[in-house]
């Protein structure tokens, strides 16, 4: 199932080689992406989410600035009545950071290693719960997450 | 019935400027529904089109900004291919239009081909009737990088920009026939590398050798240092409508319509199975579509 899905650059991080690789990967997977490019606000990422009606935002950081870019966006889509948007992350996100980041509704982080199938993998998952009205958006009941 | 009250109800909440109401709108045409809003005849719509690469985006997300500046509403339907591969899409234009995601007087959509013969799909229509009923005063189709001959975009806008960069050919390339014939205005951009002018003047000479009296606009601009942008947006402003163009309009309309019916023909796979095995020849092909 093709969707559109945002791939983002929060922040001040001039480091985007791996959005691009995983934006291109998508692509090669049949879903139109849009990529944002370097250094947006949180409420750029969130304008360009809602003006493309997008299904997901993939949240690249590599800053060390995760949690605070990625709470920021989570809690902007929830304040647009967007809790039905799918966020994950990837990038340099520590082991001790992502329970955190869970609790607010992410649904993926893929470090260093993943190989982009297993993103691809996460999408279909996403798409297939979407359909049977499972939590899966931002603002839905957490718990579940990619493993 | 249902179904078409609650769009109305939609499509009011998005005339009051419901951002999120507006993209799902567009979503539900790109995916084929029709929406009950009339044809207007009087949107603002202007096609930007040129080959890859010489700054079609960039240039957008400048006049985006004198635009807002004089308090016009932009809203911005930009093309990108999709694989003929695996259908995804890497739409990446909008990344050139960093200014534009600010404020509430942009609106950036980023739409990929789905193979649509030409670029520009059918439904490019709707959107705009549905853009120009919500308010948006100027709205701007980008068209994925183009050839000479790709003259499709006439369906669709009723002015037509023609982008190109400096140093793209000898004076020949100005005196093909194809879109440069048909542009309202045609831009060089970059004329901060060299040899914009001289692109400039080989097309004003070109254009004024086939028609003496010939009123095309040839600008040159430089988006990353904003020269020519304010006196471009005044010329836009300022294009009438060229009547001429009308049957070619309409023309251009039908082809686009009829490319959708062949594509979405509930034989086609089976017909080109049939071509690629030589079970049928082309004839017989067009007979059974």
């Amino acid at each position: 199932m093709s969707m559109r899905i945002v791939i983002a650059k929060p922040g001040l991080d001039g480091h985007d080689r791996g959005a691009k690789v995983i934006a291109r990967a998508l692509r090669d997977a049949g879903h139109e992406v849009i990529y944002t490019g370097l250094r947006r606000k949180p409420s750029e990422i969130v304008r360009v989410v809602m003006d493309e009606d997008a299904v997901a935002v993939g949240l690249s950081t590599l800053s060390g600035a995760h949690n605070v870019l990625i709470p920021k966006v989570c809690e902007e889509l929830l304040s647009n009545d967007m809790g039905d948007v799918i966020v994950f992350a990837g990038g340099i996100i520590p082991e001790s950071d992502r329970e955190y980041l869970y609790s607010l509704g992410v649904r993926a982080i893929f470090g260093p290693g993943t190989k982009t199938s297993s993103i691809i993998d996460f999408l279909e998952t996403i798409s297939e719960r979407k359909d049977s009205e499972l939590d899966v958006g931002v603002g839905e009941k957490t718990g579940w997450r990619w493993s | 019935m249902e179904m078409v009250l609650s769009f109305e109800k939609n499509i009011s909440l998005a005339k009051q400027g419901n951002r999120r109401e507006l993209a799902k709108l567009l979503t539900l045409i790109e995916s084929g529904e029709r929406l009950p809003i009339e044809e207007s005849n009087n949107s603002w719509v202007l096609g930007v089109t040129g080959p890859p690469g010489v700054g079609k985006s960039t240039l957008i997300g400048v006049m985006i900004e004198e635009w807002v500046g004089r308090g016009e509403k932009v809203a911005v339907l930009a093309i990108d291919p999709s694989s003929p591969k695996s259908g995804g899409a890497l739409l990446g234009d909008r990344m050139r239009m960093t200014s534009a995601d600010n404020g509430e007087s942009v609106f950036i959509r980023s739409l990929a081909t789905r193979n649509h013969p030409g670029g520009l799909m059918p439904f490019l229509d709707s959107m705009i009737n549905l853009l120009s009923y919500c308010g948006w005063t100027k709205i701007i189709i980008e068209t994925v990088g183009s050839g000479q001959s790709e003259i499709r975009i006439v369906a669709f806008a009723n002015r037509i920009m023609l982008v190109d960069g400096p140093d793209r050919g000898d004076i020949i390339q100005a005196e093909k026939a194809g879109i440069i014939e048909l542009a309202d205005a045609i831009v060089i951009n970059k004329s901060d590398l060299p040899n914009a002018d001289n692109a400039a003047n080989s097309i004003k000479k070109s254009l004024e050798y086939s028609n003496k009296n010939n009123d095309t606009v040839v600008m040159l601009t430089s988006s990353i240092n904003n020269n020519g942008i304010p006196e471009l947006i005044e010329e836009l402003d300022n294009l009438k409508v060229n009547k001429e163009r009308s049957i070619l309009r309409i023309k251009e309309r039908l082809i686009s319509a009829w490319d959708y019916k062949l594509l979405s023909n509930s034989s086609l796979d089976e017909i080109l199975l049939d071509l690629q095995s030589g079970a049928i020849n082309l004839d017989e092909a067009l007979e059974n579509l």
